[in-house]
């Protein structure tokens, strides 16, 4: 459709929601029975139901970046192709046993400067929402500074935090929970 | 731009009517012994077939508020439509203390004059009496409108049932995926609008002001981001896409500002923007703790938030134009998500204990806490706009839905939705 129709539209929407205004008579007599006063006055009455449809948005769908991949990345028997680090609840500490993952994908960076990481930071479902977009943000942090610490550079990272509005996992027990307590770490070339 | 927007609105146009209604119900779960008894008579209709039966809307209203027994229909002694088919002492008889009377009429079936009275049972005297012309459409709000009016002159407080709720819901799709809708709805659930779409999740939403506009939170892009839309139009705008976190939109009383989290400079801290100018002021300064979830006091001085600076989230209090951090809450080891009552008197939040999450309120000025809820799973406390409920997100069957308990904890709603996860309400202002 083109723009006009969609102007002409939109204006008939608009004298639809005008013209549909009530009249509300609002007499606040006391010993009145019913008092009626003369002047119609477009009381809120219609605003709610003026366009009496849906008037929303759609967001757009971001296509994601191209993720890189190697043959390094993918052998299930090297340490790259671990790439999700779990964490303890409200924690963004690394595990010991998840330093060793942390240290071959720093040596892979650092061997390959035009690589570049999202890391994308998760939290249980448990607390604050809002609170918990926060501390995505600061296990994706965390893991940002132990790879730099070990070779890579500030350059080759982005960091997002999804909160708890990502899980990996559907579900409300700690099987669940301790799966999307992590940091992503996806490939995304240059 | 505006040309983007009117492509964009007319695609959906042509899809948004096919959405799924789903509506929001309401029951009393609840604490409702204190319920003042209330006759509701059903409204005569003089040769007319309303589309809408107002008084069962009024009597649903009030009903559902917990604060009202309506009588049983078939108690009803008789049915009078206005005064002097009234007699008082049958309804004293009853017990009812107050008597609403009324009727409908059309001429042309298009419009329709209401007129309704309210009675003192025991004095015999009117209370409130209104008389109205609405169109056909507008018979269900000028329920909610005269439900308003039986509310405050009984109870002496606002009421609400012409405000409306905005909440984000999430269904799973055929093919798996999620789908994710920012709606609002009247208070009792009726009239379920989608503000917007998204195959990403959507956060915070919260009201302007003057109700007029919708702030939240979307990862539309890939990453959180702060758009501002308003209802009418359904015209959105960016306003916060730095690096890092965007989120936790909070509009000012005076509704030309917004607080935010943002991480642009590395730690989530609390900014102030002001929307005409863009200009952005930074509120919290601390580089080790998380400063999140803003929202202002009242009369626009204070932002309270919560911040993990002492360890563990706690509420702190901040000067809304910068200074020094004051922490509010102390008892318990996690206190998060915070509301502040439309007089500034009172502190709602989701309080844990071992692990457990409640919907707790706190007296400001003595710093008296007090749990509300029961479940365990609470989160996103909102104040009503009358300051005497409090709605909230929880999980019944281990789907999302929406819940409301009283300040005083006695009266407890759901709001269930059927099918659908329902989460992140916010309770509308009152209409102006």
């Amino acid at each position: 459709m083109n723009r006009f129709k969609f102007s002409a539209l939109l204006v008939a929407l608009f004298l639809l929601g005008a013209c549909s205004g009530n009249t509300t008579k609002d007499g606040v007599g006391d010993d009145v029975l019913v008092e009626e006063r003369n002047g119609a006055s477009t009381s809120g009455v219609s605003d709610q139901n003026a366009d009496g449809r849906d008037l929303g948005a759609e967001a757009s769908v971001v296509v994601g970046e191209d993720q890189f991949s190697s043959s390094e990345l993918n052998d299930p028997s090297n340490p790259l192709s671990n790439r999700i680090i779990y964490f303890d609840y409200d924690s963004a500490s690394v595990r010991p046993q998840d330093q060793a993952i942390v240290e071959a994908h720093a040596a892979y960076l650092g061997k390959n400067p035009n690589l570049t990481v999202r890391l994308e930071g998760h939290t249980d479902e448990r607390g604050s929402r809002e609170y918990n977009l926060a501390l995505g943000e600061r296990r994706a942090l965390s893991i940002r500074q132990l790879l730099m610490l070990q070779g890579a550079s500030a350059q080759q990272f982005r960091v997002t935090s999804f909160g708890e509005e990502r899980p990996a996992v559907d579900g409300s027990d700690e099987s669940a929970w301790s799966q999307n307590r992590r940091v992503e770490i996806v490939y995304i070339g240059r | 731009m505006i040309r983007k927007w009117l492509l964009k609105l007319g695609v959906l146009l042509a899809f948004l009517p096919l959405q799924a209604q789903a509506l929001l119900t309401i029951e009393i779960t609840g604490g409702s012994d204190a319920a003042l008894p209330i006759a509701i008579v059903p409204f005569g209709a003089e040769g007319v077939n309303a589309p809408e039966d107002i008084s069962a809307i009024i009597r649903n209203d009030l009903a559902s508020s917990g604060r009202f027994a309506p009588l049983d229909e078939q108690d009803l002694v008789s049915r009078p439509t206005e005064q002097s088919q009234v007699n008082f002492a049958d309804w004293r008889l009853l017990r009812s203390e107050g008597l609403l009377i009324g009727k409908i009429s059309s001429q042309d079936g298009e419009n329709y004059q209401v007129q309704f009275q309210l009675f003192d049972v025991y004095r015999g005297q009117q209370l409130a009496g209104k008389r109205y012309q609405v169109p056909a459409s507008g018979i269900r709000a000028l329920g909610h409108q005269i439900a308003d009016v039986v509310y405050e002159t009984l109870t002496g407080e606002k009421g609400i049932f012409s405000t409306r709720l905005a909440f984000v819901t999430q269904v799973s799709a055929s093919d798996g995926k999620k789908r994710f809708a920012l709606q609002i709805s009247d208070a009792d659930g009726a009239n379920p609008r989608t503000v917007l779409q998204s195959t990403q999740p959507i956060m915070s939403p919260a009201w302007s002001p003057d109700g007029n506009q919708l702030a939240y939170v979307t990862f539309e892009n890939g990453k959180s981001e702060v758009f501002v839309q308003k209802l009418q139009s359904g015209q959105r705008q960016s306003v916060a896409s730095f690096d890092g976190i965007n989120s936790a939109p909070a509009w000012s009383p005076d509704g030309r500002k917004l607080a935010l989290t943002l991480s642009r400079n590395g730690n989530p801290e609390v900014y102030v923007l002001e929307l005409s100018s863009g200009e952005l002021m930074r509120v919290t300064n601390n580089a080790q703790a998380i400063d999140t979830e803003a929202v202002w006091s009242p009369d626009g001085d204070n932002i309270f938030f919560t911040s993990d600076r002492g360890g563990q989230p706690q509420i702190y209090r901040v000067p809304a134009n910068g200074g020094r951090a004051e922490r509010v809450t102390f008892e318990g080891n996690y206190n998060a998500s915070p509301d502040i009552s439309p007089d500034g008197r009172k502190l709602t939040m989701v309080h844990a204990v071992s692990g457990r999450f409640y919907i707790a309120v706190q007296d400001l000025k003595t710093g008296a806490l007090q749990v509300l809820t029961e479940s365990g799973r609470a989160e996103s406390p909102s104040f009503a706009p009358n300051g005497q409920m409090i709605l909230y997100a929880t999980e019944q069957k281990g789907r999302g839905v929406l819940a409301a308990v009283s300040v005083d904890g006695r009266i407890h709603q759901r709001l269930s939705e059927s099918g659908t996860i329902v989460r992140e309400p916010a309770w509308s202002p009152l209409k102006k």
